[in-house]
């Protein structure tokens, strides 16, 4: 029996305003408990709400990323259960009038061709506060922190498009591409800025019939989204194998003990008997704030991504990289124009200093090596100052703090020796110092030749400490070498 | 038209509130009252219905301007339970 | 001094005659006094309002101070007042102490007025004879053995005992007008939007609404003046401009166009309560008024319309009473549910748990539009009756409620009997336009009151009709034979 996976994903993103949707609380992240929550969040009586514009801007800003109809009259309705980090006892949302309408998203498959997948809307919603079980807490007893109740989220609502957990976590990196580079979120997902529920089901294939779907709640890494995917899908092929039935269900997946299980409180119980919300009116949006939204529109990845191959003459797959972060982006751009140089600019930036901030855990904003510095050194090297071996000790230096490019070349004296009366002095110090290997090769076959000029080579640069320019070296020892042929 | 016991426990489950045993009948009897009034909604003619409030047309927006401060000390003055800042609630499973 | 008006007094402060302070003090002896009677104040708020007395005093001293200013004042216990313990007449608010003052109270308070304290209510706003607080009932002072309405019945009793020249209350269905009307004293419900609901507390938030209670309109007008203000905090409250509700008071009624609904003559109608309106309209008449008759023909489906929409907000807005961040919370809660159902069980009285059990099924899964949609279609139809009678008329005139006050326990075990004491105030709320009850007449020794509804944002034209009536009558300086 061969199965096809259906997947849909809700996914919630943070927006970055610097208040909360209904109330003037800062939204900072890492403040300590219920310090940011003032009586609107902790709903006490006769609070009522009042709508952050912003909030609304960012929502609409998604919508016209994805090519979605924005609804020009959206409505607020209140989502009804119990919980203690709801402290309304509901939640304030969009269910029949949500301010952004169907869209899509086109993600880029393993085989290099693309898939879009559709979007059946987005809608703006306040967050939830948080609980803890344990840690700061007696035995016995939950603690509530509302600070992040109230916080803006749109919820991303996808068709079950995907087909695999591939086409997922590429749907969902695209849609943490487009939230930053517009701006509207900050993308951090340790902070918990994305949270993503993924629908699963799977059918036999070439059916058309839906299977049963379950949901896995609150996944907030790729990675972790993946996992879960896979071990769900697995899970549920051998179930309906085995004979048995899928069940529909709400589920909790653990990135750390790699398990997933179902959530025990009846969700199912759970009538939310949405109404819409008395205390809000209709949120208006007028078409000259969608054109004003429109033409402010930051620059979008797959846009960025057609502007760099055809602009720097990147390859599509350089580009798909450089182009999906916008500081990312920003960074390469920025030495790009500085060096005249994008290959070389690419190279650096997806190469050694991607993997030198991976190694410590830092985003490019945060980088010790700034744009600046790195085309400073780029330029180095094409100008001949420096060899590219080179230049990687200088970018450890300049990491380190010691300096610019040209500071650290000069206070090490690691100027490239192209010097044609030094170099051919030292070239021929070491022919001199080795007759047996110009022995060897003088007596060598042509094809062999070039192979054997390696040990000259190593003694050279040993000789100027690397600092020979190794183009120049070469020409002066083939043309040396072949004088005593 | 009459509500059933069994619909009062769902009600009161979905509210979070206690409808023993000993009052059930009491509770049936006065909400099927208030349900028999309400039902006279359903004689209304209400298709064509199409006018809206008149000052009330569309929500009012506030700048993204940080206006709140921290408060916690008033804010949790009265409060039930609290430890280290965080509103105590019995053990939550999930 | 407890006889003078609102009106009497703000010149007598002006001309020296008394002192705010001794204006509050011989408040405070009279409430100290006499409160144990009816019932009336659950928390009086004796140093603060002679500090504020002090402070007040000082500014009329300097000149150019507010209306309001050195006038004691009562706050319906529904009003957050910051420091003060503001109940809702509930078990569930019994310790909240509120660290903020709502819009209304901080109105007053920056104009100087002093907060003698907090009135006593049906719990949560629910009801309509102040017999379901949890502090007990409030008795009429016409009639102690007499429901003074609700649920404002606190305010309605304190200003008909004179306990206060003026207080505040709330108006959801009629709890304004209708204990206004059993108390024999002048109420008056805003437009929708007028006054600011922030820090009031949410019974039903598309219906309620502040307003004032005093024995006159010009007194209310004058309380209005106050209570009315553009809130930002508030996203119901309209930006209309603000007119001096004192300044059209006087102007003369000729001509003025008064609707009278037949619906509102019909059975049910006390025949004692009936004369004494059509008495009133007489009056009006030879102040020059025209009564035209009108028909409001959806009006018998608005307590219908009100028991699903009222009470399905309230089971929304009651949802954060539930022992985690303030309020009444169950000893020992054993888990999460535990320390829900019973806080909420606990802290609730019969009358709100049985109302927001029928909010949440009028918004329940399969009856939602049945209930909750054809109500609020059914509220457009109301809306549309007034829109439609405004086209001919200025104002709409009848009863306030359709019996005086009725003894306690009266309405017995069917809520439905309750409800049907606000037949003739729920559609104003519902429409969302203005109304005031005035004294007009009495049945057995008990007032009577006369309902007058405007147009939206017209309180001035109200108030200048129920001025002019009270001008050429005196039923609203009547007061409860024992207090004579």
């Amino acid at each position: 029996m061969s199965w096809e996976t259906v997947i849909g994903l809700e996914v919630h993103v943070q927006l970055a305003t610097k208040t909360k949707i209904f109330s003037g609380s800062s939204t900072r992240f890492g403040a300590s408990p219920n310090t940011q929550a003032c009586a609107i969040d902790l709903a006490m009586p006769g609070t009522l709400p009042v709508l952050n514009k912003q909030a609304v801007n960012y929502a609409i800003m998604f919508g016209l990323a994805i090519d979605a109809e924005i609804e020009q009259k959206s409505v607020f309705e209140r989502k009804n259960y119990f919980y203690p980090d709801l402290p309304k006892g509901y939640q304030t949302t969009q269910l029949e009038k949500p301010i952004v309408g169907p869209g899509r998203v086109v993600i880029p498959l393993a085989d290099g061709t693309t898939k879009a997948i559709r979007i059946h809307h987005a809608h703006l919603e306040e967050d939830a506060g948080k609980s803890i079980h344990d840690g700061d807490i007696p035995i016995g007893v939950s603690g509530v922190d509302l600070n992040r109740a109230g916080t803006p989220l749109i919820e991303i609502v996808s068709e079950p498009d995907m087909r695999s957990s591939d086409e997922a976590v590429a749907f969902a990196k695209k849609l943490h591409s487009i939230v930053t580079s517009i701006g509207i979120c900050d993308g951090e997902m340790s902070q918990g800025s994305m949270r993503f529920d993924v629908n699963v089901s799977v059918r036999p294939s070439g059916s058309s019939a839906l299977g049963i779907r379950t949901e896995t709640k609150n996944l907030n890494s790729f990675k972790f989204m993946e996992e879960a995917i896979q071990l769900e899908v697995d899970r549920q092929i051998d179930l309906i194998e085995d004979g048995g039935k899928v069940t529909q269900e709400t589920r909790l997946y653990n990135g750390d003990t790699k398990i997933s299980k179902p959530m025990r409180s009846k969700e199912e119980a759970n009538d939310y008997r949405y109404f819409p919300c008395p205390d809000l009116l209709p949120v208006i949006v007028s078409d000259q704030t969608l054109d004003e939204l429109r033409s402010s529109l930051p620059e979008l990845p797959d846009a960025r991504k057609s502007r760099f191959t055809q602009q720097y003459l990147l390859s599509d797959y350089d580009a798909e990289i450089l182009a999906s972060d916008t500081s990312n982006a920003e960074f390469f751009e920025s030495v790009a124009e500085k060096t005249k140089n994008p290959k070389l600019a690419a190279n650096w930036v997806m190469g050694d200093l991607t993997a030198r901030l991976n190694m410590e855990n830092k985003n490019i904003s945060n980088s010790p090596v700034s744009s600046s510095q790195l085309a400073g050194l780029i330029l180095r090297i094409s100008d001949n100052t420096i060899s590219n071996k080179m230049a990687k000790q200088v970018f450890d230096a300049i990491w380190l703090g010691e300096g610019n490019a040209d500071e650290i070349i000069e206070a090490r004296g690691l100027k490239q020796l192209s010097d044609s009366g030094s170099l051919e002095k030292i070239v021929t110090e070491v022919i001199e110092a080795n007759p047996a290997m110009v022995t060897d090769y003088v007596n060598s076959d042509e094809s062999k030749r070039k192979k054997k000029m390696g040990g000259f080579m190593g003694q050279i640069m040993k000789a100027s400490r690397g600092q020979a320019n190794p183009q120049q070296v070469n020409q002066i020892l083939l043309e040396k070498l072949n004088e005593l042929i | 038209m009459a509500i059933k016991p069994a619909e009062i426990k769902k009600l009161a489950s979905l509210s979070r509130l206690v409808v023993d045993d000993k009052t059930i009948t009491d509770v049936t009897d006065r909400l099927s009252s208030v349900l028999a009034l309400v039902d006279q909604l359903q004689s209304a003619q209400t298709e064509s219905i199409d006018i809206s409030r008149p000052f009330h047309i569309a929500q009012r927006l506030r700048e993204d301007e940080i206006t709140e401060s921290n408060k916690i000390d008033e804010l949790q003055a009265t409060a039930p339970e609290i430890y280290n800042g965080f509103f105590a609630v019995p053990k939550m499973i999930d | 001094m407890h006889n003078f008006t609102l009106a009497e007094l703000i010149n007598g402060l002006r001309s020296n005659k008394f002192s705010s302070v001794e204006l509050t003090q011989h408040f405070l002896n009279r409430i100290k006094e006499l409160n144990g009677d009816y019932n009336a104040i659950i928390t009086t708020t004796a140093s603060q309002a002679l500090e504020s007395a002090i402070s007040a005093d000082q500014r009329l001293a300097n000149g150019n101070a507010p209306e309001m200013c050195g006038i004691p004042i009562l706050h319906k216990d529904i009003f957050c007042t910051n420091g003060v313990r503001t109940s809702c007449g509930s078990k569930m608010l019994d310790n909240f102490i509120p660290p903020y003052n709502a819009t209304v109270v901080e109105n007053f308070e920056n104009d100087g007025a002093v907060m003698l304290g907090k009135t006593n209510m049906d719990e949560f706003a629910m009801g309509s004879s102040n017999e379901t607080s949890f502090y007990g009932p409030v008795n009429n002072p016409w009639a102690l053995d007499c429901v003074p309405g609700g649920s404002s019945g606190g305010s309605a009793a304190a200003i008909s005992a004179r306990l206060a020249p003026g207080a505040t209350a709330t108006d959801t269905g009629g709890s304004i007008r209708q204990p206004a009307a059993l108390c024999g004293i002048s109420g008056l419900k805003p437009t929708y939007g007028r006054v600011s609901r922030w820090g009031m507390i949410a019974f039903a938030s598309s219906l309620d609404q502040a307003g004032p209670m005093a024995r006159t309109a010009e007194d209310c007008a004058i309380l209005l003046n106050a209570m009315a203000s553009f809130d930002e905090k508030d996203s119901t409250s309209v930006n209309e401009p603000i007119p001096n509700y004192r300044s059209k008071l006087d102007n003369p009624i000729n001509g003025l166009k008064i609707g009278i609904p037949r619906e509102y003559f019909s059975e049910g109608l006390h025949s004692g309560t009936e004369q004494a309106v059509r008495n009133s309209l007489v009056e009006l008449q030879n102040l020059g008024a025209k009564l035209i008759d009108i028909k409001l023909p959806s009006s018998h489906l608005s307590v219908p319309a009100y028991y699903v929409i009222a009470p399905a907000e309230a089971s929304a807005n009651l949802s954060r009473f539930d022992g985690v961040k303030y309020g009444y919370r169950c000893e020992d809660p054993k888990d999460l549910e535990d320390l829900y159902r019973r806080s909420r069980s606990e802290g609730f009285g019969e009358e709100v748990q049985r109302r927001i059990m029928i909010g949440t099924y009028c918004l329940s899964a399969g009856y939602y539009d049945a209930y909750y949609g054809k109500a609020q279609q059914v509220r457009k139809l109301i809306q549309q009756d007034f829109s439609n009678a405004f086209k001919s008329v200025d104002l709409i005139m009848g009863p306030t409620c359709p019996s005086p006050a009725f003894k306690f326990g009266a309405k017995g075990n069917d809520p439905v009997a309750m409800y049907l004491e606000d037949i003739y105030t729920i559609a104003t709320n519902l429409a969302g336009l203005p109304g005031m009850s005035i004294p007009c007449g009495q049945v057995d020794g008990k007032p009577v009151g006369l309902q007058i509804i405007g147009n939206y944002f017209n309180e001035e034209r109200i108030l200048n009709v129920a001025h002019q009536f009270q001008q050429s009558t005196d039923w609203h300086n009547h007061m409860p034979s024992e207090l004579a």
